[in-house]
């Protein structure tokens, strides 16, 4: 079925130009997009239509005949889901492209009736397709886009910070989920053997609720670590939680825990057989009262 | 036959796993172990598996059998150098080998040995803490 592409071959001009106007009156995106940049891509995509149009498939636009006209597509639609067009937006581009192919149509078959409808079917269909296609294109963009920045909030959120010769801290903010655990898992065991750490303090001070669950993984963290020969503490129990863990009977008894992270860290410096002096005839008192617990200070 | 070495370091056994473990070669592994804790009076037991990269529940239990048995023979067992996703791992099946002592590295778990059960320390030998 050549006709459809030899009508629009013929009215080119005429056809882009209805359809940009056309466009531009349902939605106009000139803050995402310019003009010159609009014009060529409707050039472009009508050039592929016609080319694709000439082959004997005309509605089945996964052939390769349409091979050109879908690379298009495809750039042009994933372009504007990473601008931040609307779906509707996206799919109006191509569907706002019927109106004039069929006054193109109207106008150069208006001898035969029988003519005019085959011609606005095998369009219709075609531009639905392509226009299906353009929104499936979309669809999965946006989607790769927000499994991306999950998998980059996932890293942002849990750094390993290294406190001292093997001390590591993990401080976890947020909820802990499987996902995450997993995450947090990893990532601490690598920088354990990065870094030959014997201890890790794990801070819950961002985690907002405690339950069964986040503790069973917070559990399962720490016995991986002990697996591999680390000592985990857990630090920054604010009183709500304590009540809720033993509300709960949450057993973590076999864990240490602390209430803050200062407190954790004194002692697994204490552990490590280090302490915490303070310089002799230094002034301030505030270096002494920082790590209070276990750690001896020497009055200077 | 192929079989996993049992060195002697002192008074401490140590063994390596460098191959894929199978159930002949753990079971000679646990023969061997018990054999020369009560041949040579060991008091520790140090096992390395940091070269061991795929884990199951099987060598998991053999792990804590092997600790199990020593501690009956009076020895000390200490794992060392496990890696990140055997820990996982071990941890998914539900395993923690509660019975068994951990180290970071081998150097980690002899100080771990050392200071438990045979009474010295390691250090250098011009060290006046050790005089």
């Amino acid at each position: 079925m050549s006709d459809l592409s030899e009508i629009i071959s013929r009215n080119e001009d005429a056809i882009r130009a209805e359809w940009i106007r056309d466009m531009s009156m349902s939605v106009q995106r000139t803050d995402l997009i310019s003009k010159t940049e609009l014009d060529e891509q409707c050039r472009a995509l009508l050039t592929a239509i016609v080319a694709g149009a000439k082959s004997s498939e005309v509605a089945d636009v996964s052939s390769a005949a349409w091979k050109v006209a879908r690379e298009i597509l495809q750039e042009i639609s994933a372009s504007r889901a990473r601008q931040g067009f609307s779906p509707r937006e996206v799919a109006t581009f191509v569907l706002s492209l019927k109106q004039p192919l069929f006054t193109a149509i109207r106008k150069d078959l208006a001898k035969s009736q029988e003519k005019v409808f085959e011609a606005v079917w095998s369009a219709t269909e075609l531009l639905e397709s392509l226009a299906l296609f353009t929104t499936e294109v979309y669809t999965v963009t946006r989607e790769e886009l927000i499994s991306r920045q999950q998998q980059e909030l996932l890293e942002l959120s849990t750094p390993v910070v290294k406190l001292w010769d093997g001390i590591l801290a993990l401080p976890i903010i947020g909820t802990l989920d499987s996902a995450r655990t997993q995450v947090v898992m990893e990532n601490l065991l690598q920088t354990v053997v990065a870094t030959n750490s014997k201890y890790a303090i794990i801070d819950i001070t961002g985690v907002p609720t405690v339950d069964t669950l986040v503790a069973q993984h917070l559990l399962k963290t720490i016995t991986a670590a002990r697996l591999m020969g680390a000592e985990c503490i857990i630090s920054g129990v604010r009183p709500q939680i304590a009540q809720t863990i033993v509300h709960l009977g949450i057993n973590l008894e076999d864990v240490i825990t602390k209430a803050k992270l200062s407190d954790a860290f004194a002692l697994a410096l204490d552990k490590s057989g280090r302490m915490v002096t303070r310089k002799s005839g230094a002034a301030g008192a505030a270096t002494n009262a920082m790590l209070p617990g276990p750690i001896n200070k020497r009055e200077g | 036959m192929e079989r996993i070495p049992v060195l002697r370091m002192g008074s401490l056994l140590l063994i390596t796993i460098q191959v894929d473990m199978h159930d002949k070669l753990a079971m000679q592994l646990q023969d061997d172990v018990t054999q020369r804790i009560s041949d040579w009076g060991s008091t520790g037991v140090l096992i390395d598996i940091s070269s061991l990269e795929i884990v199951d529940s099987f060598i998991g239990r053999m792990l804590a059998n092997i600790a199990g048995m020593s501690r009956v023979l009076g020895a000390e067992t200490v794992v060392v150098g496990m890696q990140p996703a055997v820990a996982i791992t071990l941890v998914e099946l539900g395993m923690s080998l509660p019975g068994v002592r951990t180290a970071l590295s081998v150097e980690a778990g002899m100080e771990l040995l050392y200071g438990a059960g045979a009474g010295f320390k390691t250090g250098r030998d011009d060290d006046p803490a050790e005089a």
